[in-house]
């Protein structure tokens, strides 16, 4: 018992590894700058998404050692992420499709919304008419 | 294995050893990044929702966030992750004086962090930038461009303040390692507060590109 829990708590990754994940960390940054001063129209934000999503899993693996670690740690990231999942694709198939069902379509809020009314900014015709109800 | 806790003064009598101790830390501030990850979930909700209802405007007003200090900030907290991921490496190395060295870089990492938020946060205040009824700016084309500002200072802010928490934690371990309260064999105190900085920096991977770079 005393070597296993030595040999966990000893477990050191050597300084070559952190200091590669801090570099492939600093390229992918400037990958995802660059790539936004192109232009692929939808596509721009499922790339930039992407590689967030690669940059979070080598810190979470790395240096948040969740590769080297107790799996029940890594379940747990995994289960925050899937729970925001949910309620991110659930939350937009309503704010998406209620047009289809209700009288109402998606669209800007409402320019009547109290906290405009005291806005000169919104009131020079830059508000959506007043058709696109939203509430 | 009955004597172990007279050797480990670290060791609380109601954990079997230090291994069991250690990973019960680690569920528990697991459990908490959960948490945190999911009080941040909300605020990335209501940018999808915001950036779906009002894609033109998102667009037009993200221009108006400037990218180098963007790219700047996210170099810097990937840099701080780097020295806080080091200094654990350090301590499990019994190198106390790396140890501290590293952790007061990842301190003034931090502290260039939040000087470069409040250099954007300043110019955007005196352009009138603000969230909700406090937005005067009139430069952006498209419906309802505050509230591009508004989910803007909700979501930076909250980070912001999770930096700052995150600086607090960081000193209260590198007070307690100069005192000399850790060691190779104990320092999960530490860690604990490594992986609480690594979230930090992770939510930021998310928040840079959302805002600086496709808004």
């Amino acid at each position: 018992m005393t070597a296993e829990s030595a040999e966990h708590t000893k477990h050191i990754l050597p300084l070559r590894l952190y200091l590669a994940v801090g570099g492939a960390l600093i390229v992918l940054t400037a990958v995802t700058v660059a790539v936004s001063f192109l232009h692929f129209g939808g596509w721009n934000v499922v790339v930039a998404l992407s590689i967030a999503a690669i940059k979070a899993t080598l810190v979470a693996m790395f240096f948040m050692h969740l590769k080297y670690d107790n799996k029940l740690y890594l379940f747990i990231f995994i289960v925050a992420v899937l729970f925001l999942a949910v309620f991110i694709v659930f939350t937009m198939f309503d704010t998406m499709t209620r047009d289809q069902i209700y009288d109402v379509k998606a669209g800007p809020i409402t320019p009547d919304a109290t906290i405009y009314q005291s806005n000169p900014a919104d009131t020079s015709g830059t508000v959506a008419d007043s058709t696109s109800v939203h509430r | 294995m009955t004597d172990a806790h007279s050797h480990q003064p670290y060791v609380a009598h109601h954990f079997t050893d230090a291994f069991q101790q250690r990973e019960a830390a680690k569920l528990g501030v697991w459990i908490f990044l959960l948490t945190e990850i999911l009080l941040f979930g909300g605020l990335f909700v209501a940018y999808s929702v915001f950036r779906a209802w009002n894609p033109d405007m998102f667009h037009n007003a993200h221009k108006f966030l400037d990218v180098r200090m963007g790219t700047l900030n996210t170099v810097v907290l990937i840099t701080s992750s780097v020295t806080v991921a080091l200094a654990i490496r350090a301590i499990q190395l019994g190198r106390k004086k790396q140890t501290i060295g590293l952790l007061v870089a990842t301190l003034v990492l931090a502290g260039v962090f939040l000087v470069v938020k409040y250099f954007e946060y300043s110019h955007k205040f005196h352009l009138g930038q603000l969230p909700g009824k406090y937005y005067t700016f009139t430069g952006v084309e498209g419906s309802n461009p505050h509230v591009f500002f508004s989910i803007y200072f909700a979501m930076t802010g909250l980070h912001g303040i999770h930096v700052l928490a995150g600086m607090a934690v960081i000193s209260w371990a590198l007070i307690n390692t100069m005192k000399g309260k850790y060691s190779s064999e104990y320092f999960t105190p530490i860690e604990m507060a490594g992986l609480y900085w690594h979230l930090v920096d992770m939510i930021w991977i998310f928040l840079f590109p959302l805002f600086y770079l496709v808004g």
